[in-house]
């Protein structure tokens, strides 16, 4: 039996003293985790609480204008208010909310198709349109429903417009919604520059960048055009809801580009095209300026910016006609008898022939077992350099090919940029073939097929072939024709222009370098492309013209562009020859050149030499064809 | 003689606080006021009204008027009565209570009361009053009664489920248990088995706390709760957001604190129950940690000068209810500091006369005018 003291005031008070001293412990604990928490945790605390209240909210940067050689805006901003949905915030079934809003404003099935394809492009990250260009009605009638719709806001943003819709769209591209792989790109490139440049904090603001060029021009200057994002720094709560604004860095619009084309000979080359399939270069010799960049079929830049919806896109990527496909840069056809002017010229300077030395030409030409027929029957008879170019003679061409071989044509071709990279300012250039026999044994596998062969080289004189160019090479090698060897590198943007200044900065690349040249030979070759225009194959197309202009008409047999997928919707039209023509004009200074396809139209002089010349009357004279629709500035 | 109305007053004043302690009084005065200095920067973006807390702080200065009034004899005839009544109440709720929030803590009648709040008061109460009953003839099985005195409204109330107030009550009870005499070798057991259980769980955190484990007599969300303040981390936007949004509100308040009225944390909703349960953290934010050791040393002197009435009472009675009613202050102070700022789960305690609530302040202040009723009438009893 435990026996009990009697509880004495004693025995009570010795207890209080125990309490005190265990309140006095427990005190002293919280007093350390005081200590603790607000003395040597305090930085870290005060960083995590910073954290906690400060959010930056980005505002995107104004997208730099283009604008075409004469002051023509072709890629603008608008603003308008839209609707805006912050995806982070949004609790539940997207399609319930729209569903809900639509009962608020009209979403058509096309916005809503529109806004889930972002929403599935950036994985739910940020803040997406759902309705943009909201009128005042649909505006009143939504803020009186706001309090429905969390995450859901008005806002007014700027959205790029390409005001002449399809026209250039294959030069200027397109921008879109920034893609995930976008971001990781630019975070990348902005790494790089944070490196040596510790103030760069602002250029890091990703979010502040919804928009990236795709292709085109968008595309190629990206870093010019898009300006740096600002932000504001707000003060939010734990919900996300901003109470003030604390500082804003302001946001830097980006600049303009200044393009070297003409948009309005741009806009007649491809009304005059219509329904054909095509594509057409014309430079500037001098400088190297694109005038026009013309790509047959084409699309509308509009329908992407907002991501383009399904049904479009099928339509135009399952179209035979491939209006996605830039035929310019990517387009590799063979030159046909355009290349003549180049081989006499070749033939000259590495004196295999003189302009006055005549060949026979029956109607053919054997070489080995194979016969190479001309195009005309029973031949051309007696033939000259010139009479060759303006009757356009395969047969010359046959035997100045075996004469020279082909690793002189390709010698001499190269510095023309046939086959080469033009280094024009845009993505994707095709590098097209300019064949040798370095170039046989590195591009195939067998022995047998890397052993160049004499017989080949045959029809390479008349550009057929391995030879494989872009129109854009083609433009380029005539430009450094007539600029009598000078090589001027091929641009689409001549300027950056400061969006408040309006002060222009040259782009423009300098001369590349010199083909040195005679300038004899290249004067006989001239006055045999004049000779074209006035007596041979495109006679009929410059009849009348008021100024000289020089030109030579091709035909190319189809192989070449992408012929793998045209066999699958291979119909006889697409089987058919494409015309070519290429021109310099005016004959004494040339001030632009062209070349261009007409795909599977027949007879390039037919077809092709009559587009030309109503380009350079529009170009060089002023002269608008009736039949043409005029050019109307954009409102 | 005509008096001034200013001595009127005056002696109006002394007349009221006559009795009063007032080294006591100044003590909670200075408490009320810096909880009314907190309360009108904590109850900002809340729909409470600066008169809801001047009536509640009035209110809770009445009550301890009135009560210091009340000899203590009458508080110890009272005693089983108000102790029975508190029971009774629980079994009620128990049987027919409201449900809330998945918990039976709430009684209608007439006004929605829940009686567990009356059982802080009545358990000291009733213990006291037991162990006054047995003094001098105290057997070993008079600690067994008022173990049984104690353990049924504790079931009662723990069966709500209402942890928090059932360990408080528990509490309450049991600073009587052992201020009565409970032997050391009774009660050192129970502080190794408790102290080794903190260690363990500790140690283990990780292991007990998985998912999948379920701990005998503990509800799951109580589980969480310690769960979480082992690792807050490990439900950052949950439960874990509460405590770790007061830790960071108390340690970016640094040494001298944001200012009153510039916590960012808390007035950009970042604190839960901002004004009630949480306010301290408000408070550590805008007056640091010097505010903090001021108001520590406030609630130790007060349990302090508790304790001295305590030691100083007349019979055992005065003395067990006092001092246990003086450690209740203890208790709410200590375990709601200690939850704000990181080293307690999470339990609904405010913290005494800082948080909002009506209910809380009556009962402190009920609390405080035993504590000045048993200094008024010490020489009464004695006599």
């Amino acid at each position: 039996m435990v026996s009990f003291k009697k509880p004495n005031l004693d025995s009570f008070q010795k207890r209080i003293h125990i309490a005190t001293l265990f309140v006095t412990v427990c005190f002293a604990l919280l007093g350390v985790r005081l200590v603790w928490l607000q003395l040597i945790q305090h930085g870290r605390y005060s960083l995590l609480a910073e954290n906690n209240r400060i959010a930056l909210v980005p505002a995107p940067a104004n997208r730099g204008l283009l604008i075409d050689r004469s002051g023509i805006v072709i890629g603008r901003n608008y603003s308008a208010l839209t609707l805006e949905v912050n995806a982070e915030e949004v609790k539940g079934n997207i399609d319930d909310l729209i569903n809900q809003l639509s009962e608020v404003i009209q979403i058509s099935p096309r916005d809503r198709r529109n806004f889930k394809r972002s929403l599935e492009d950036s994985r739910n990250m940020g803040t997406f349109p759902l309705r943009s260009m909201l009128n005042e009605t649909e505006t009143a009638r939504f803020m009186a429903n706001r309090y429905r719709f969390p995450g859901v806001d008005i806002r007014a943003r700027s959205f790029r417009e390409y005001p002449y819709n399809e026209l250039a769209s294959h030069l200027i591209g397109y921008i879109g919604r920034v893609s995930q792989k976008d971001k990781e790109r630019m975070q990348a490139e902005i790494g790089d520059a944070k490196a040596d440049d510790p103030d760069a904090l602002q250029t890091s603001f990703l979010p502040g960048i919804q928009y990236v060029g795709k292709i085109g021009l968008e595309q190629k200057y990206e870093s010019v055009l898009r300006g740096v994002p600002g932000y504001d720094q707000v003060e939010i709560t734990a919900g996300g809801r901003p109470v003030r604004t604390l500082s804003s860095s302001p946001s830097i619009p980006g600049k303009n580009i200044v393009l070297s084309v003409d948009i309005k000979l741009q806009y007649l080359v491809e009304q005059l095209y219509g329904n054909f399939r095509g594509a057409f270069v014309a430079i500037e010799p001098q400088t190297g300026d694109i005038l026009a960049f013309v790509s047959k079929p084409n699309f509308n830049p509009n329908d992407f910016v907002e991501g383009i919806d399904a049904v479009t896109w099928k339509e135009l990527n399952d179209s035979p006609s491939k209006p996605l496909y830039n035929r310019p840069l990517k387009g590799i056809y063979p030159p046909g008898s355009t290349y003549k002017p180049f081989m006499a010229l070749a033939a000259l300077e590495n004196k295999k022939r003189t302009p006055s030395q005549t060949i026979f030409d029956p109607g053919y030409f054997d070489f080995g077992n194979h016969t190479f027929r001309d195009d005309k029957k029973g031949g051309h008879g007696t033939v000259d350099m010139q009479k060759s170019i303006v009757e356009s003679c395969d047969t010359y061409y046959y035997m100045l090919a075996r004469d020279m071989g082909v690793d002189m044509i390709a010698k001499f071709m190269k510095p023309f940029g046939f086959g080469q990279i033009t280094g024009i300012d845009l993505e994707g250039e095709a590098k097209g073939v300019l064949p040798s026999t370095d170039w046989k044994k590195n591009t195939f596998k067998k022995p047998e097929q890397q052993k160049w062969y004499e017989g080949e080289t045959i029809s390479l004189g008349i550009g057929q072939g391995y030879n494989a160019f872009t129109i854009l090479q083609l433009a380029h090698a005539m430009a450094n024709m007539a600029n009598n060897g000078v090589v001027m590198k091929p641009h689409l943007v001549k300027a950056i222009e400061d969006p408040f200044t309006r002060r222009r900065e040259l782009t423009t690349p300098k001369e590349s370098y010199r083909i040195d040249l005679n300038p004899e030979n290249i004067a006989v070759i001239k006055n045999a492309m004049i000779e074209v225009n006035r007596s041979g194959t495109s006679a009929a197309a410059f009849q009348g013209a008021d100024y000289v202009a020089g030109g030579k008409t091709g035909t190319a047999q189809v192989f070449s562009l992408n012929s793998k997928e045209y066999k699958h919707g291979a119909t006889a039209e697409f089987l058919r020859d494409h015309a070519l023509f290429i021109a310099f004009a005016p004959a004494d200074k040339p001030t632009i050149v062209i070349a261009m396809v007409v795909e599977n139209a027949g007879f390039g002089a037919q077809y092709a030499a009559p587009i030309a010349r109503k380009a350079l009357d529009y170009y060089i004279d002023g002269k608008w064809p009736k039949e043409i629709p005029e050019w109307k500035r954009a409102p | 003689m005509e008096k001034s109305p200013l001595k009127k007053i005056r002696s109006l004043l002394l007349r009221f606080s006559s009795g009063l302690d007032q080294r006591l009084g100044l003590i909670l005065l200075c408490l009320a006021v810096m909880g009314f200095c907190t309360f009108l920067s904590a109850s900002q973006g809340t729909p409470v009204s600066i008169e809801d807390e001047l009536r509640n702080l009035a209110l809770s200065f009445v009550v301890m008027w009135i009560v210091s009034r009340i000899p203590p004899k009458w508080l110890e005839l009272a005693a089983v009565w108000i102790y029975g009544l508190g029971v009774a109440l629980l079994v009620a709720v128990a049987a027919f209570g409201l449900i809330k929030k998945g918990a039976r803590r709430w009684l209608n009648i007439g006004v929605v009361i829940q009686p567990s709040e009356i059982m802080k008061i009545a358990m000291p109460l009733m213990l006291a009053w037991y162990f006054q009953k047995r003094e001098g003839i105290q057997k070993g099985w008079d600690y067994g009664i008022a173990g049984v005195i104690l353990a049924i409204p504790v079931f009662l109330i723990a069966r709500q489920p209402d942890l928090g107030t059932a360990l408080l009550v528990f509490a309450a009870g049991m600073y009587v248990i052992i201020l009565a005499g409970l032997p050391w070798k009774w009660i050192l057991p129970f502080i190794g088995v408790g102290f080794f259980g903190i260690v363990l769980i500790v140690i283990f955190g990780n292991t007990i706390c998985a998912p999948d484990i379920t701990w005998p007599f503990v509800h799951d969300y109580q589980k969480h709760r310690i769960c979480t303040l082992l690792d807050p981390s490990s439900d950052p936007l949950g439960k874990g957001f509460h405590t770790i949004q007061s830790m960071i509100a108390i340690g970016s308040g640094g040494l001298l604190g944001k200012g009153w009225f510039q916590g960012t944390q808390a007035h950009l909703e970042f604190i839960p129950e901002k004004h009630t349960d949480f306010v301290f953290a408000v408070f550590s934010e805008e007056f640091g940690l010097v505010g903090n050791l001021i108001l520590l040393a406030l609630f130790f002197a007060l349990i302090k000068r508790g304790l001295a009435i305590s030691a100083g009472a007349p019979n055992l009675f005065t003395r067990l209810l006092g001092a246990s009613v003086t450690m209740i202050f203890f208790t709410y102070a200590f375990v709601n500091i200690g939850m704000v700022s990181g080293l307690l789960p999470v339990v609904g305690v405010p913290l005494p006369f800082i948080s909002y609530g009506g209910t809380a302040l009556v009962t402190l202040g009920f609390g405080a005018g035993i504590l000045m009723s048993i200094h008024r009438h010490r020489r009464l009893v004695q006599s």
